[in-house]
C-alpha cells in the first residue's frame, strides 16, 4: 500500500500566520530520514531549517521558493517511487482545495497572549498554552538577556502533550521591574513563587543558558517541586563562559551593534535576522531594562566567570529524572562542561548547534524533553 | 504591546509621562478645548484630537488652553521651562513659528549659553508639518530647516507610531529646548507600539532596510514613502538602504557617511522646500567628507521652490512620491562619467 505524505508550512512560535520556503535543502527524488533539514523557512522574525517529521522519497516540491504560504499550506510531498505521478497531482489538487476550504473558515485563530501575575510581590509576564492538557506542567525557564519568545519553536510543539508555561525572569522580557539581587538565588526564588503563584506545586523545570542554573537551584533548594529536570546548555556546571558575549550584549545599542553579538549564539550565523535585532532592541529601550540587564550580568557573571558553580551537588539529585542538552559548537558556555557528570544524567551533545539548540534544534530538543516528562 | 495610531503614540507619551512627572505641563491653543463655554470640557483635545483626555486626568492646571498669541504663550513656556516646569507647548501649526520665533531662537535656544549652564530650558514644542492634506500654502509648511539651523534647538521628526512615543519621551526628558513635529497626514497611521514607556536616543539614525547598491536618506514621512519606492527597487534588482535620521539635530552624521561609504550612491528625499532644506546640507556633508566614496553626483528629490498649492491636483504634484523617488534611483544608477547627461530634474 503506497502512502502520499503531505509536508506542510510549519509553526515556528504561537504568533506565526504565514512563511515561505527561503530555499530547498534536497531536491525532488531524495530520499530523506527523519531529522534531515529539507528547506529553510523564513518568517520575519527568523529563517530556520525545517527538519523533516518522516521517511522517505521528496517525491514532489509542492512550494515555490520565496512564495508566501500560510501555516499549514502544502510544501511538498512525500511518497513511495511506485506512486505515479498523476496520483500525486491528484493528491496535491485535493488537499489544496480542501485546505483553502477549511482554512477560510477557521479564520486565524487568535495566538494566546502572554499575561501578568503577581508574584512574591513582583509582577511576572509569562504565556501559558496547552492548558486543557493532563499530566504535569512543563515550565520553560529562558536564559540572560532573553524572554518567554526563546521558547517558539518549542511551546506550541510541547503544547500538544502538556500544559506549558514560559516566564519572563525579573529584568528581562515583560517582568523587568523588582530584579533585586539578580542572581541566581533570588531569580530561583522568583520561579518558586511563580509556581505557587501559578498554583503549580511539581513540574517538568526546563531551563537555558542562565535559566539552567536557575532551575537547577530550584531542583536543589526544593527537590520536591521539580518532576523532571532538563538543563539546555546550562549556566552553573563550570566557571568558564564568554563574559566578553555577556558584555558585548549589555553595551550594544544599535542594531549593526547587536547583530554580530547575536550570531555568536548559533552555529548557522544566518539564522540572525535583522527582525531580531530589532525586537532585542526595542526590548532594550523599554525603562528599566538596560539597567535590569545589566545588573543581571553583573550579579552572575561579573568577574569574568560563572559566579555560582552547582556542579558538585548535582549528587543531591539523584532521584530526580535529569537530562542536560548542549550544543556541540556552543561558543558562549563549552561543550566540555557536558562531560564528567554523574552518570544518572542524561546527556545529549547535538551537532550543528551554538548555543541556542532549543531553537537550531528544535525538533530534537522538543523530542528529548517530552521524552524525559514521560519516562 | 498593541497596535497604535501615530496619534495614540504621541497622546501616549504624554498621559505617562504627566503621570511620572508633575513639572510636565500641556500649553496651546485647544489643547483642551471648550474654556469657559458650556458642554463638553474636553470639547478639542487639540485641533486633530491629538491632546483628547488629557485635561480629563490631569485638570485644567495641568493641561492650559491659550489666547490666539503664540508669542505670548510660548514666551510663557519658555520662562516656565527656565523656572522649573517642564512645558510641552503645542504650535498648532509649524507654520505660526514666525509669530512667535524669538521666543524659539533668541530665547529659549540661547538661555543655557548665554547664562553660563545657570539656566536650563526643558521646553518641548510640538508642532504639526507637512503637505497633502489641502489644508493650502499656510498650513501645509515643512520649516524644520529653519529650526535646524539654530544652535541650542534639538529637532526631532518621528517617520512612524512607534518611533514617535520613543522620540517624545525622549524629548520631555531631555534638559533642552526641542522641537517636535508630526506630520498631520501620518496621524492614523497604526503600528506595533510597546504599551510601557520607553526612550529613543535623539542624533542615532535607523536603517528601516539595508542594501548594496545606494542610499536612500528620508525625512519624516518621506521615510515610508522611500521604503515603498525601495520595495519596488529590489524587484527591479536594485538595493536600497533607507536611514531616516529621526532627529536634524543632532545629525547622524557618521552613520550616514557610513552608509555612503558602503553604496557609494545618495539619494535624499525631504519635503522641506528645496533651498536650505535638508537635502542641501547632508549633501554638502557627504560632499565634503566622503567625495571619494561617491560613484556617481548626488540626487535631491524636493519639491518645487513654490508655495504649497491649494489645488487637489497641484498639490499631489508638489509633495515628493514613490515614482519620482524611483526615477531618481535610477537616474543615480545609471549615471556615466564625461559626456553622459544626468537626466530629468527631479
Amino acid at each position: 500500500m503506497a502512502a502520499i505524505i503531505p509536508i506542510t508550512m510549519p509553526k515556528f512560535g504561537l504568533a506565526m500566520t504565514e512563511g515561505k520556503v527561503a530555499s530547498w535543502a534536497r531536491p525532488e527524488g531524495a530520499a530523506i530520514d527523519v531529522g534531515d533539514e529539507i528547506a529553510d523557512i523564513e518568517t520575519t522574525k527568523i529563517t530556520n531549517a525545517y527538519e523533516s517529521p518522516v521517511k522517505g522519497l521528496l517525491r514532489r516540491h509542492v512550494a515555490a521558493e520565496q512564495e508566501d504560504l500560510p501555516v499549514g499550506a502544502l510544501i511538498a510531498v512525500v511518497a513511495d517511487a511506485e506512486v505515479p505521478d498523476g496520483e500525486i497531482d491528484a493528491f496535491v489538487a485535493r488537499f489544496q482545495s480542501e485546505f483553502s476550504a477549511t482554512h477560510d473558515t477557521e479564520a486565524a485563530e487568535a495566538p494566546p497572549e502572554p499575561a501578568m501575575i503577581e508574584a512574591g510581590g513582583r509582577r511576572l509576564r509569562y504565556l501559558e498554552t496547552g492548558a486543557a492538557q493532563d499530566g504535569r506542567p512543563i515550565v520553560l525557564v529562558h536564559g540572560f538577556g532573553g524572554d518567554l519568545n526563546n521558547w517558539m519553536f518549542n511551546q506550541p510543539a510541547l503544547a500538544e502533550r502538556h500544559r506549558v508555561v514560559a516566564l519572563d525572569l525579573p529584568g528581562h522580557g515583560g517582568s523587568l521591574k523588582e530584579v533585586g539581587s539578580g542572581d541566581i538565588a533570588s531569580l530561583s526564588g522568583a520561579l518558586l513563587d511563580f509556581l505557587d503563584a501559578m498554583h503549580i506545586p511539581r513540574a517538568h523545570l526546563v531551563g537555558h543558558s542562565l535559566g539552567a542554573a536557575v532551575a537547577l537551584r530550584t531542583a536543589l533548594d526544593k527537590p520536591t517541586h521539580v518532576a523532571s529536570l532538563t538543563l539546555i546548555a546550562p549556566a552553573g556546571l563550570g566557571e568558564e563562559i564568554d563574559t566578553g558575549f555577556t558584555t558585548d550584549f549589555i553595551a550594544a545599542s544599535r542594531r549593526r551593534q547587536f547583530q554580530p553579538v547575536l550570531e555568536k549564539l548559533f552555529a548557522d550565523r544566518s539564522l540572525v535576522s535583522r527582525d531580531m535585532a530589532e525586537d532585542l532592541l526595542r526590548t532594550r529601550r523599554l525603562d528599566g531594562a538596560q539597567a535590569a540587564l545589566a545588573a543581571v550580568g553583573e550579579a552572575n557573571f561579573g568577574g569574568g566567570r560563572q559566579r555560582l558553580v552547582l556542579r558538585e551537588r548535582l549528587d543531591e539529585l539523584q532521584g530526580i529524572p535529569m537530562q542536560v542538552i548542549w550544543g556541540a559548537g556552543d561558543a558562549i558556555i563549552p561543550a566540555s562542561q557536558a562531560e564528567g557528570l554523574p552518570d544518572f544524567v542524561r546527556v545529549s551533545v547535538l551537532a550543528g548547534a551554538g548555543h541556542m539548540p532549543q531553537m537550531e534544534k528544535a525538533a530534537e530538543v522538543n523530542r528529548l524533553i517530552l521524552e524525559l516528562a514521560q519516562g | 504591546m498593541s497596535r497604535k495610531s501615530y496619534r495614540q503614540a504621541i497622546n501616549e507619551a504624554l498621559r505617562q509621562e504627566m503621570r511620572r512627572d508633575p513639572t510636565v505641563v500641556v500649553i496651546g491653543e485647544d489643547v483642551a478645548g471648550g474654556a469657559g463655554a458650556p458642554g463638553e470640557e474636553d470639547a478639542w483635545g487639540g485641533v486633530l484630537g491629538v491632546t483628547k483626555g488629557l485635561v480629563g486626568e490631569f485638570g485644567r492646571e495641568r493641561v492650559l488652553d491659550t489666547p490666539l498669541s503664540e508669542s505670548a504663550y510660548i514666551g510663557a513656556a519658555a520662562g516656565a521651562a527656565a523656572t522649573g516646569l517642564r512645558p510641552v507647548a503645542e504650535l498648532m501649526f509649524v507654520d505660526f513659528l514666525g509669530v512667535c520665533f524669538d521666543q524659539i531662537f533668541n530665547q529659549a535656544a540661547k538661555f543655557r549659553y548665554m547664562f553660563g549652564g545657570g539656566a536650563r530650558t526643558p521646553l518641548v514644542i510640538r508642532a504639526m508639518y507637512g503637505a497633502g492634506f489641502r489644508a493650502a500654502s499656510q498650513h501645509s509648511q515643512c520649516l524644520y530647516p529653519i529650526f535646524t539651523h539654530i544652535p541650542g534647538l534639538k529637532v526631532v521628526l518621528p517617520s512612524s507610531a512607534y518611533e514617535a512615543k520613543g522620540l517624545l519621551i525622549q524629548a520631555i526628558r531631555d534638559d533642552d529646548p526641542v522641537i517636535f513635529l508630526e506630520n498631520k497626514v501620518q496621524y492614523d497611521e497604526e503600528e506595533e507600539v510597546p504599551d510601557e514607556t520607553y526612550t529613543i536616543p535623539f542624533g542615532e539614525a535607523n536603517l528601516t532596510r539595508e542594501g548594496r547598491d545606494l542610499t536612500i536618506v528620508a525625512f519624516g514621512r518621506m521615510v515610508g514613502i522611500a521604503n515603498a519606492a525601495a520595495d519596488r527597487l529590489l524587484r527591479q534588482g536594485i538595493s536600497c538602504t533607507v536611514l531616516d535620521p529621526r532627529t536634524t539635530s543632532p545629525l547622524d552624521v557618521a552613520t550616514i557617511l557610513e552608509c555612503v561609504e558602503e553604496t557609494g550612491r545618495l539619494v535624499i528625499v525631504d519635503e522641506a522646500s528645496p533651498r536650505c532644506n535638508m537635502a542641501t546640507d547632508v549633501s554638502a556633508l557627504v560632499a565634503q567628507e566622503a567625495f571619494g566614496a561617491l560613484k556617481a553626483p548626488i540626487r535631491m528629490v524636493c519639491p518645487p521652490h513654490v508655495p504649497v498649492p491649494f489645488a487637489p491636483n497641484l498639490e499631489d504634484l508638489y509633495v515628493p512620491n514613490a515614482d519620482r523617488i524611483e526615477a531618481a534611483v535610477r537616474a543615480v544608477m545609471g549615471y556615466k562619467r564625461a559626456g553622459s547627461k544626468v537626466g530629468e530634474r527631479a
